[in-house]
């Protein structure tokens, strides 16, 4: 079907763009790797309880998202290279590829930020539950791209973007970053994985509604 | 109009001066006297107030959901004046939710805050609002700023069915009880009132919902003229 | 000859309540040429992106038809090409891949085999073609962007500012494929150049008389 390898097209410029210049790939490590040790300085020798550790981990995810994920959009408003879009893809191939590059994005951030914190917290970031831990999250990583993909669409046609992407984000992805919290703590304390099943349901059903509720709008924000 | 204009001031006058001055009394007769609710005494005359005004916020943003939606569909500039002016007064009145709130959590539990389902779902609400001012301020030209902001606010009104029916399962998970919120843990208020406080508190409802609708009246018919002004001046 | 058609009608534009253009008609098919000429600021290039489904006209409407059917907005991307001097493309890529990756992206229309090659030598940058975009001079960038419009033959060729930044060489190459365009396709040129203005049969003016 051409509207699916237009789609893979799209992404497959998305990332070779992206290898070619790094832009992206080394400014969230650095960031990545900024957070944490400044959580590493605040927390000394203290060693954190599991819903801190969990919320600690989101709050890195969440700072780091914020940080990078608006790129896809405003680097092509920045470079002009919008109308170039417009001209040769449908809003909805722009729509999905940008979001799946974003999921990808956002997984990437995920497995970095745990592998950080099984290296310095490796008393107390013990994942007992895998289980919970992936499902939540790869469900994690498809919810925060779900929702911050429009905005960052949003976010590309204002004036002020660095700034007003946290600010539109936060409270649109506040039902997600709970959740996700509460499921990883589940994960860490070593919980049944049938516990974490309503958080899955939450999560799941945030995805389809964002991701719907995006694609049927993103056109009027894609679209001059 | 009128209706509303005289209406809202007439009740909410009603209400207030009924809310305070009808006497509490374990026992209460007749229409002058309210019943004592287990905890709350002299402090649950803040329902007559705080929940009118949380009901209109709730209602101020559905409606400007509602505009914008129509914005996007017809392209019409009035439902964006619409949608703003509604959207602002809901600012107004989230303020004073929260506030009013507030209060009521500093008597009734001791502190200001304590991050429960429903106060964190007014904060929330406080956030999209405060974001949607934001995005409109930066964004140049009318259709810009008319589309975009009907977006977000269709898309934080997405997110709402979800943290109605997602906090209270998982705050109450991290704030075990609600500190004997009397609301309980599900979307609805459960409340127990005497038929004579219920027709008050309904009345208080509708006095407030009136006043919104004149408030509403009023900063339409303003951004109109001005919005008219403005383009025959260029 | 092209079955394309192209029609607007009573297309207006306005920005925050200033009235850019108003009442534009105009009926284009195979064979046509339009030029479009007014005064700096008169609206050319927001009629253009109208014209190319960059923009929603504030009142009016605009049909495509091909093959005697009605076409969508979203699909008119297969047939028209534009060159302008708001495009832009991928400084990280090299000029043959530039048109790869953007060909594959516009994939309704599969290229038969050779034509980037074969574009690329029509608009004179066979030579460059591996080199990355960021070392282009803005000649070559203005080539590049014409073999972008017609790398997939389009139905409908609009240029906007034909030949900004080009040396007599890439003129001479405009002028064919100009000459090309015009012979079975549908061509229409944004300029205030009254040298260009002489290529197209039709004219509309902006900011005055239609």
């Amino acid at each position: 079907m051409s509207a699916i390898s237009s789609t893979l097209a799209l992404i497959r410029k998305d990332v070779h763009s992206e290898l070619r210049t790094r832009y992206a790939l080394n400014a969230l490590l650095m960031f990545v790797v900024t957070a944490v040790s400044t959580i590493v300085f605040a927390l000394r020798s203290d060693q954190p309880t599991s819903s801190v550790l969990s919320g600690l981990y989101w709050v890195v995810v969440f700072f780091t998202a914020m940080s990078g994920l608006s790129r896809t959009f405003v680097s092509e408003e920045e470079r002009g290279t919008t109308m170039t879009l417009q001209l040769v893809a449908t809003p909805s191939t722009v729509y999905f590829a940008k979001l799946l590059f974003n999921t990808a994005l956002t997984f990437a951030l995920t497995i970095a930020v745990t592998i950080l914190y099984m290296t310095v917290f490796s008393n107390a970031f013990v994942i007992k539950t895998m289980s919970i831990f992936i499902g939540t999250v790869v469900l994690g990583s498809l919810g925060f791209a779900s929702a911050s993909t429009i905005i960052a669409a949003i976010v590309a046609k204002a004036n002020t973007r660095g700034t007003l992407y946290p600010v539109l984000s936060f409270p649109i992805l506040i039902v997600l970053l709970m959740t996700v919290m509460g499921a990883t703590t589940k994960a860490l304390d070593g919980e049944e994985l049938s516990s974490a099943l309503g958080d899955f349901q939450i999560l799941v059903g945030y995805i389809l509604a964002m991701t719907g509720g995006s694609y049927l709008l993103f056109d009027y924000v894609w679209k001059d | 109009m009128k209706f509303a204009k005289y209406g809202s001031i007439a009740l909410i006058t009603f209400v207030l001066i009924a809310g305070i001055a009808i006497p509490l009394s374990p026992t209460p007769q007749g229409w002058l006297q309210f019943p004592v609710i287990p905890g709350l005494g002299e402090k649950a005359r803040n329902i007559l107030y705080h929940v009118p005004v949380a009901w209109t916020t709730v209602v101020a943003f559905l409606v400007s959901m509602y505009y914008g939606f129509r914005y996007l569909k017809t392209r019409d500039i009035e439902y964006d004046i619409k949608s703003v002016s509604s959207a602002g007064l809901g600012f107004l009145f989230c303020f004073l939710a929260t506030i009013t709130g507030a209060l009521w959590a500093k008597f009734n539990w001791g502190s200001f805050w304590n991050w429960d389902p429903r106060e964190t779902s007014i904060f929330v609400l406080l956030l999209i609002y405060g974001a949607y001012f934001a995005l409109r301020s930066a964004l140049e030209t009318d259709e810009k700023r008319a589309t975009l902001s009907a977006v977000y606010s269709i898309i934080a009104g997405i997110t709402v069915p979800f943290f109605i029916f997602v906090m209270p399962r998982i705050m109450s998970g991290l704030h075990p009880g609600a500190k004997g919120d009397p609301d309980g843990s599900g979307p609805v208020v459960q409340f127990k009132m005497s038929p004579n406080m219920l027709v008050i508190f309904l009345l208080g409802l509708l006095g407030f919902t009136l006043l919104y609708v004149w408030l509403l009246n009023i900063r339409v018919r303003l951004a109109k003229l001005e919005y008219e002004r403005s383009s025959h001046q260029s | 000859m092209t079955s394309m058609r192209l029609s607007l009608s009573n297309v207006s534009k306005e920005f925050n309540r200033r009235s850019i253009f108003r009442d534009v008609s105009f009926t284009l098919g195979g064979g046509d040429s339009l030029v479009i000429t007014g005064r700096n600021g008169s609206g050319k290039s927001t009629l253009v992106k109208i014209i190319c489904g960059l923009l929603t006209p504030t009142r009016g409407t605009i049909t495509y038809s091909f093959e005697g059917k009605s076409i969508e907005h979203d699909n008119v991307r297969n047939h028209i090409g534009l060159v302008s001097p708001y495009l832009q493309l991928y400084d990280e890529f090299s000029g043959l891949e530039n048109l790869e990756l953007l060909s594959q992206i516009r994939s309704d229309r599969v290229l038969e085999k050779g034509r980037i090659e074969e574009v690329l030598n029509d608009v004179g940058l066979w030579e460059r073609r591996r080199d990355f975009l960021r070392t282009y001079s803005s000649g070559m960038r203005q080539r590049l962007k014409y073999a972008f419009a017609l790398v997939h033959k389009p139905d409908i060729l609009v240029l906007d500012e034909p030949t900004s930044n080009l040396d007599a060489d890439g003129v001479e190459m405009v002028n064919r494929r100009v000459t090309e365009q015009k012979q079975d396709s549908i061509l229409i040129v944004a300029t205030n150049d009254a040298e260009e203005s002489t290529w197209c049969a039709k004219k509309i003016e902006l900011g005055g008389k239609v």
